[in-house]
C-alpha cells in the first residue's frame, strides 16, 4: 500500500440482504413444518425460490459494477480473501462429519465391541456384538446390508474429479494467456465432468437403495457414508452451477488476464470439493 | 462527582446491602457454605483438593487484588498522580507468566494421583448395577438376585407440584426422601455400573464423591468404599426431562451384618 | 502506539456528500457500517431485556421452594431459551455491533470491507430470533434440553426441534459471514502505515476472535445437523443400537462450545484494553505479549474442550489431558490481568462510568475465573460439575465479565457514536447499583453449587432455600437496573452536553481524530499513520 489508494468502492443501499433472508427464513419454516409433518412443501419452493432469485440479482449486480470497472485491486483482495475464509468455515463443516466417523470407528465401535481396555460396556451391554467395519452396531439398525466398495464407481469417480481439476487448470491457464477458445472448451469440459459425476453419484445411491439394503438409516455405517458423500454431492453441485455460470460469462466475454476474481474463486471452489472427496475416497470407501 | 459524595455513595451502598442481607435472611436454617467432607477415602481426598485449590485462588485472589486497590487508592488523578510513561517490562511480563505457571504445575501434581485412584476399580468386593430411567432408579445386585426401582417418595411428591398449597419445609427431607433407597454395606468396595434406560442421567452423592453420567447404551464404572453407617442423600445431576429435579437418590449404608441380613430378606420373598 | 500526522481527509467526492438514506429504507438496505452496528447494538440491547427476563423467571420460581409460578417442562423451556438468547442473541451481536462501528474507525478505512455482507449477516439475526422465540408457542413448547442441547433428549423435543435447529445454523451463518468481514476489513482495510502491530488491542482481540468463529460455527452446523437427521432420518449418529453414541455430540459440541466461551471473552477484553489506558492516562502495558496472550488463549481454547465432559466416562489418558490443558489456559489470562494492573500502575487514574465497569471487570472476571481453574481439576469437578458452582462460575464471567465490558464499552463510545455526553451521575449510579445486584445474585451461588444444589432443576430441598432467596432479590436488583442503562442510553441520543471530538482526556486511537457524532463517512481518504 505504497500510493496513496483509489476510493474503495462502498456500495450504496442495497436490498437483496433483507430479501434473501426473508427467503431463508421462509425456507426453514417450510424445511421444519414439512418435518413435523405438514405439507409445506410449496412454502420451501416459494422460499427457496426467492433465494435463487435473489442470489441471481445479487450477483447480477455485482457482475455488473466489477464489468464496469467500479471495483479496484483492493476490492479484488477483499473479495478473494473472503471467498478463501468461507471455503476455510466448509472445510470445518466438513471436519465434524469426518470426526463423526473417525470417533465412531476408533472408538464407540471398540467399545461397543469391547476391543481395548474399557470393556464393561461390552460385556454387560452388549456380549453378542462383534466390532467391525463397515457396521451398523449391535442392534443392527436397518438390517443386513452390503457396503460400498471403492473400486467401481467411486474410484471412476475419483478419476472424473481428478481429471476435472486438471481441465479447470488448463481453462485458468487458458484464461490468463487469453486463449478464450481453449478456456471455454475447457470449461464445458469440466462441467460435462461435474455432471457426469453427479450422474454417477445419483446411480450410485439408487444402487445402494435398491440393492444393497445400504440406507441412511443403516446404522453408523449408513448414517456417515450418506451424510458425507451427501453434503459432498450437494457441494458438487453448487460447484457445477458456479462453473456453468462462468461458462456463460465467458461466452459473453467476460474476465480479462489480470482480472478474474470470480472465475479464480470457482476454482478453488471446485478444487477444494475434489479434496473433500479424496478424503471421502480414503475414509469413506477405502479404509 | 466529588471524591467525598461517591466514598459516602459508597458507604451507603455498603451498609445496603448489609441490611438487606439481614433483613432478607431469616434466622432459619444451617449456612452450608462449602462441600462437606463425607465418607469415604475419596471424598476425603476430594475436599483437600477442593480445599487446596481454594486457597490457592484465595491467596492469589487476596495479592492480586490488594495490587489493584493500592493502585486505585494511590494513582488517582484527583491526589494530582501524574502518569509515567513506561510501556513494558520484560523482567516483569517473565516473572507473571512462570509464577502462575508453577503454581498450576503444583495444583496438576497434587490432582493426578487422585484421578487415577478413583478411577481404579480393581479388587472390588460386590457389584451394583445401576440404570436411569425417566425419572426414577433401578438398583440391581449382580448375582444376588435383588432388583428394585427408586423414586421421589410420595410426601414430597404432593408437596412439589405447582400450587400445592403444602409447605416443602413441612416435609421432612424435601426432594431427596424415595421409597426405597440403595442399601450397601459399609468398609466394602462397592463397584457400580451405571446405564440408562432412555436419556442421559448422572448418578449423584456429594457425600461419597461420586458422579457419574447414566449413558444409553453404555455402561460407566466406577467405586466407593463408605465407612460410616449413616443415610446419604444425592439427586440426578444431569438434566434428563421435566422431572429432573425430582429423581431423588438415597443411599442408606448398614453395618455388614445388617447388610447381609438385609439382603437375604430381600432374597426370601422376592420370588 | 499511533501517531496520526492527518486526521480525516477532505471529503471532495461527490459520493460522500450521500448521507444517511432516510426512513426504514436506511436502516433496512444499509451498508453502512455505523448504522449496521447501530442494529445489532440496539438488537442485543433488546435480547437482553427479552432473555433477562427469562432469567428473571427462572430466578422468581427458585425465590422459595416448592412450584410456585411454572410447571418444570416450562422452567426448562426457559433456562434453555434463556441461555440460547443471552449467548447467541445478546452477548455475541452485542461484540459484532462494537466490532462494526469500531473496527473501521479504528484502522483508518472508508467502512467493512464487504459492506453488502455486512447487512446481511445483521438482517439473518432479527429472523433466526423470531423462529428461535416462536417456538416457545409450539406444541410441545420451545426446546428444554439445555442449551447444550444434548441428545437423546433433546431428541424427545416436540415441535420445536426443528425449529430450534433452523435457527441454530442461522445464526451460525450470521455468525461466520460477520467474521469473515471483520477479518477480510483488518486484513485488507487498514490505512497506510497501520501495520498489525500498531493495530488498536480491541482490533486484535475482534481478529483472533473472527479465526475462531470461522474454526467453530461450522463444527456446530455439523453437530445440530446430525440431531436433525438422527431425529428425522433415522440416522444413527447418537445412538448406541445402531453403533453411535450420545457422547459424540457432547464432544461436538463442546469443540464448539469452549471456543464459543473465548470467542465472547477476548472481545471483551479487547474493550478493556482501551477503556483501562485512556483512564489510566497510560498506554496499555506490554501491548505485545498482550496480543500473543490473546492468540495463545485462542489456541488452547480449541484444545481443552473435554473439560465439561469430566463425568461421561472418559478414558483416564483423556481426563488428564484436559485437565491439564484447561489449566495452561489460566496462564496468558494471568498475563492479561497482570498488564491490566500494570497498565494502572503508576498512572493518573480517573472514574468515569466506563472505568468503574473496567474495574469491576478486572475483579469480579478474575473470580470467574479462578473458580474455573478449580473446575478443570476433575477429580475435583466431579463435585461440582452441574451443579450452581458452574452456574456461579459461567455468569461471573458472562454477566461481570462480558456484559461489563459491552455496558462500558457502550458508555466508553456513547460519546463518540451520538454526539452528547451520558449524564455521568446516572451512569455511576447505574455502575453500583449493577456491581451490587450482580454479586448479590451470582456469589451465593458458589454456596448452593457445594452445598449440593444441581443446576437445571425447578425446585429445590430447603436446606437451599436462603442463599436462593438472596440470589434472587439481587437478580431483581440488577435486572430492573438495566432500565437505567436504557433511560441513560435514549437521554444520551436525545441530547446532552456536546461531546468534543477527544471525547476523553487525550485518548488514543483513530476514531478520536473524527468529530463526535462519527460523521456518517469517515476516513474516504486514508489517514496517514506514522
Ligand atoms: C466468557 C465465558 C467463560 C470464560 C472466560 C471461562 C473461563 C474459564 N473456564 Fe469456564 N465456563 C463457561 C464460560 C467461561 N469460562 C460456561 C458458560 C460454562 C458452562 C457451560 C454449561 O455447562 O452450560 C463453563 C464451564 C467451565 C467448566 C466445566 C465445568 C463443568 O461443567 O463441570 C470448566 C472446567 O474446567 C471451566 C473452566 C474454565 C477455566 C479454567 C477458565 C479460564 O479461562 C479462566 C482463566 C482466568 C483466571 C484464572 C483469572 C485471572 C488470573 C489471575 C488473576 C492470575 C493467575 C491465577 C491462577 C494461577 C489460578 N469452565
Ligand atoms: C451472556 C450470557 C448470560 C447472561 C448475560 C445471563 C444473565 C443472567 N442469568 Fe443466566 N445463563 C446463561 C447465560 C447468561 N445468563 C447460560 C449459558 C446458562 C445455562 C443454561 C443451561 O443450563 O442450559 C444460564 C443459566 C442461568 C441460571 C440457571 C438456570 C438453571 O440451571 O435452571 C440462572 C439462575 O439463576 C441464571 C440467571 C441469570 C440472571 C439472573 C442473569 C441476569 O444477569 C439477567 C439480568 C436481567 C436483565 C438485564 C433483564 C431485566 C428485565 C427486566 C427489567 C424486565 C422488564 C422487561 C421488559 C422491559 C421487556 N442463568
Ligand atoms: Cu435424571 Cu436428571
Ligand atoms: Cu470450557
Amino acid at each position: 500500500m505504497a500510493h496513496t489508494q483509489d476510493k474503495y468502492y462502498v456500495p450504496h443501499g442495497t436490498r437483496w440482504p433483507v430479501f434473501a433472508s426473508i427467503g431463508l427464513a421462509i425456507t426453514f419454516v417450510g424445511a421444519a413444518q414439512l418435518l413435523n409433518g405438514s405439507s409445506t412443501l410449496p412454502v420451501i419452493l416459494a422460499g427457496t425460490a426467492m433465494v435463487l432469485f435473489v442470489v441471481f440479482r445479487w450477483f447480477a449486480e455485482v457482475v455488473h459494477e466489477s464489468e464496469s470497472g467500479a471495483y479496484n485491486s483492493q476490492v479484488d483482495r477483499s473479495f478473494r480473501q473472503g471467498m478463501i475464509w468461507f471455503i476455510m468455515s466448509e472445510v470445518m463443516f466438513f471436519a465434524c462429519f469426518f470426526g463423526a466417523l473417525l470417533y465412531a470407528r476408533q472408538l464407540a465401535l471398540p467399545w461397543l465391541g469391547g476391543i481395548g481396555s474399557e470393556t464393561v460396556t461390552h460385556s454387560v451391554l452388549w456380549p453378542d456384538f462383534i466390532s467391525s467395519w463397515p457396521s451398523n452396531g449391535p442392534a443392527r439398525i436397518g438390517g443386513d446390508f452390503e457396503y460400498m466398495g471403492p473400486w467401481g464407481i467411486p474410484a471412476l469417480n475419483t478419476a472424473i474429479l481428478l481429471t476435472s481439476g486438471v481441465t479447470l487448470t488448463i481453462a485458468h491457464h487458458a484464461l490468463k494467456d487469453n486463449r478464450r477458445g481453449i478456456l471455454a472448451l475447457f470449461l464445458a469440459i469440466t462441467v460435462a465432468l461435474g455432471i457426469a459425476f453427479m450422474g454417477f453419484q445419483v446411480y450410485e445411491y439408487s444402487h445402494a437403495y435398491s440393492e444393497l439394503n445400504l440406507k441412511l438409516s443403516t446404522g453408523i455405517y449408513g448414517s456417515t457414508f450418506f451424510m458425507l458423500t451427501g453434503f459432498h454431492g450437494l457441494h458438487v453441485t453448487i460447484g457445477a452451477i458456479m462453473l456453468s455460470v462462468m461458462l456463460v460469462r465467458v461466452l459473453r466475454g467476460h474476465f480479462t488476464p489480470t482480472r478474474h476474481f470470480a472465475f479464480e474463486a470457482t476454482a478453488w471452489y471446485w478444487h477444494f470439493v475434489d479434496v473433500v472427496w479424496l478424503g471421502l475416497f480414503i475414509f469413506v470407501y477405502w479404509l | 462527582m466529588p471524591l467525598n459524595t461517591l466514598t459516602l455513595a459508597r458507604k451507603a451502598v455498603l451498609a445496603g446491602t448489609a441490611l438487606l442481607l439481614t433483613a432478607v435472611l431469616p434466622a432459619h436454617a444451617a449456612w452450608d457454605l462449602n462441600l462437606p467432607r463425607g465418607v469415604t477415602s475419596t471424598s476425603r481426598e476430594v475436599f483437600d483438593l477442593h480445599m487446596l485449590a481454594l486457597w490457592v485462588c484465595t491467596v492469589i485472589g487476596i495479592v492480586v487484588f490488594a495490587v489493584m486497590i493500592y493502585a486505585l487508592l494511590k494513582f488517582r488523578k484527583s491526589k494530582g498522580a501524574v502518569a509515567a510513561k513506561f510501556t513494558h517490562s520484560t523482567t516483569a511480563e517473565v516473572i507473571w507468566t512462570i509464577l502462575p505457571t508453577l503454581v498450576l504445575i503444583f495444583l496438576a501434581y497434587e490432582s493426578a494421583p487422585a484421578l487415577i485412584r478413583i478411577e481404579d476399580t480393581r479388587n472390588s468386593e460386590m457389584t451394583i448395577r445401576i440404570t436411569g430411567y425417566q425419572w426414577k432408579w433401578q438398583y440391581e445386585y449382580v448375582g444376588q438376585n435383588v432388583s428394585f426401582f427408586s423414586t421421589l417418595a410420595q410426601t414430597s411428591n404432593e408437596a412439589r407440584q405447582l400450587d400445592s398449597g403444602l409447605d416443602p419445609h413441612q416435609v421432612e427431607n424435601y426432594l431427596l426422601e424415595v421409597d426405597r433407597p440403595l442399601v450397601v454395606p459399609v468398609g466394602t468396595k462397592i463397584r457400580y455400573l451405571l446405564t440408562s434406560n432412555d436419556v442421559n442421567h448422572a448418578w449423584w452423592v456429594i457425600d461419597l464423591a461420586v458422579k457419574r453420567d447414566a449413558i444409553p447404551g453404555y455402561i460407566n464404572e466406577g467405586w466407593f468404599t463408605i465407612d460410616e453407617p449413616g443415610i446419604y442423600r444425592g439427586q440426578c445431576a444431569e438434566l434428563c426431562g421435566k422431572d429432573h429435579g425430582f429423581m431423588p437418590v438415597v443411599v442408606e449404608a448398614l453395618p455388614k451384618a445388617e447388610f447381609d441380613a438385609w439382603l437375604a430378606s430381600q432374597q426370601a420373598p422376592a420370588t | 502506539m499511533t501517531t496520526i500526522t492527518q486526521g480525516h481527509a477532505a471529503q471532495d467526492h461527490a459520493h460522500d456528500s450521500h448521507g444517511p438514506a432516510r426512513g426504514l429504507s436506511r436502516w433496512l438496505f444499509t451498508t453502512n457500517h455505523k448504522d449496521i452496528g447501530t442494529l445489532y447494538l440496539l438488537f442485543a440491547l433488546v435480547m437482553l431485556f427479552v432473555g433477562g427476563g427469562m432469567a428473571l423467571v427462572i430466578r422468581a420460581e427458585l425465590f422459595q421452594p416448592g412450584l410456585q409460578f411454572v410447571n418444570p417442562e416450562f422452567f426448562n423451556q426457559m433456562t434453555t431459551m434463556h441461555a440460547l438468547i443471552m449467548v447467541f442473541g445478546m452477548i455475541m451481536p452485542a461484540f459484532v455491533g462494537f466490532a462494526n462501528w469500531m473496527i473501521p474507525m479504528m484502522i483508518g478505512a472508508p467502512d467493512m470491507a464487504l459492506p453488502r455482507l455486512n447487512n446481511w449477516s445483521f438482517w439473518i439475526l432479527p429472523f433466526a430470533g423470531t423462529i428461535l422465540l416462536s417456538t416457545l408457542f409450539m406444541d410441545g413448547g420451545g426446546p428444554a434440553a439445555g442449551w447444550t442441547l444434548y441428545p437423546p433428549l433433546v431428541l424427545q423435543s416436540g415441535n420445536s426441534l426443528a425449529f430450534a435447529i433452523f435457527a441454530v445454523h442461522l445464526l451460525g451463518m450470521s455468525s461466520i459471514l460477520g467474521a469473515i468481514n471483520i477479518i477480510v476489513t483488518v486484513m485488507n482495510m487498514r490505512a497506510p502505515g497501520m501495520t498489525l502491530l500498531k493495530m488498536p488491542m480491541f482490533v486484535w482481540t475482534w481478529l483472533i476472535t473472527a479465526y475462531l468463529l470461522i474454526l467453530v460455527m461450522p463444527v456446530l452446523a455439523g453437530g445440530v445437523t446430525m440431531l436433525l437427521t438422527d431425529r428425522f432420518f433415522g440416522t444413527s449418529f447418537f445412538q448406541a443400537a445402531g453403533g453411535g453414541d450420545p457422547v459424540l455430540f457432547q464432544h461436538i459440541f463442546w469443540f464448539f462450545g469452549h471456543p464459543e466461551v473465548y470467542i465472547i471473552i477476548l472481545p471483551s477484553f479487547g474493550i478493556i484494553s482501551q477503556i483501562i489506558p485512556t483512564f489510566s492516562r497510560k498506554p496499555l502495558f506490554g501491548y505485545s505479549s498482550m496480543v500473543y496472550a490473546t492468540a495463545g488463549i485462542a489456541f488452547l481454547s480449541c484444545i481443552v474442550w473435554a473439560h465439561h465432559m469430566f463425568t461421561v466416562g472418559m478414558p483416564l489418558a483423556g481426563q488428564m489431558f484436559f485437565m491439564m490443558s484447561t489449566m495452561l489456559i489460566a496462564i496468558p489470562t494471568a498475563v492479561k490481568v497482570f498488564n491490566w494492573t500494570a497498565t494502572m500502575w503508576r498512572g493518573s487514574l480517573s472514574f468515569e462510568t466506563p472505568m468503574l465497569f473496567a474495574i469491576a471487570f478486572l475483579f469480579l472476571f478474575s473470580i470467574g475465573g479462578f473458580s474455573g481453574v478449580m473446575m478443570a481439576i476433575a477429580p475435583v469437578d466431579f463435585q461440582y460439575h452441574d451443579t450452581y458452582f458452574i452456574v456461579a462460575h459461567f455468569h461471573y464471567v458472562l454477566v461481570p465479565g462480558a456484559l461489563f465490558a459491552a455496558i462500558g464499552g457502550a458508555y466508553f463510545w456513547l460519546p463518540k457514536w451520538t454526539g452528547h455526553m451520558y449524564d455521568e451521575t446516572l451512569g455511576k449510579i447505574h455502575f453500583w447499583l449493577s456491581a451490587v445486584g450482580v454479586n448479590l445474585t451470582f456469589f451465593p451461588q458458589h454456596f448452593l453449587g457445594l452445598a449440593g444444589m444441581p443446576r437445571r432443576i425447578p425446585d429445590y430441598a430447603t436446606q437451599f432455600a436462603d442463599w436462593n432467596a438472596v440470589s434472587s432479590v439481587g437478580a431483581f436488583l440488577f435486572g430492573f437496573s438495566q432500565l437505567m442503562f436504557v433511560y441513560i442510553v435514549v437521554k444520551c441520543i436525545r441530547g446532552g452536553k456536546q461531546a468534543t471530538a477527544q471525547v476523553w482526556d487525550n485518548p488514543e486511537g483513530l476514531e478520536w481524530t473524527v468529530p463526535s457524532p462519527a460523521p456518517y463517512h469517515t476516513f474516504d481518504e486514508a489517514p496517514l499513520i506514522k
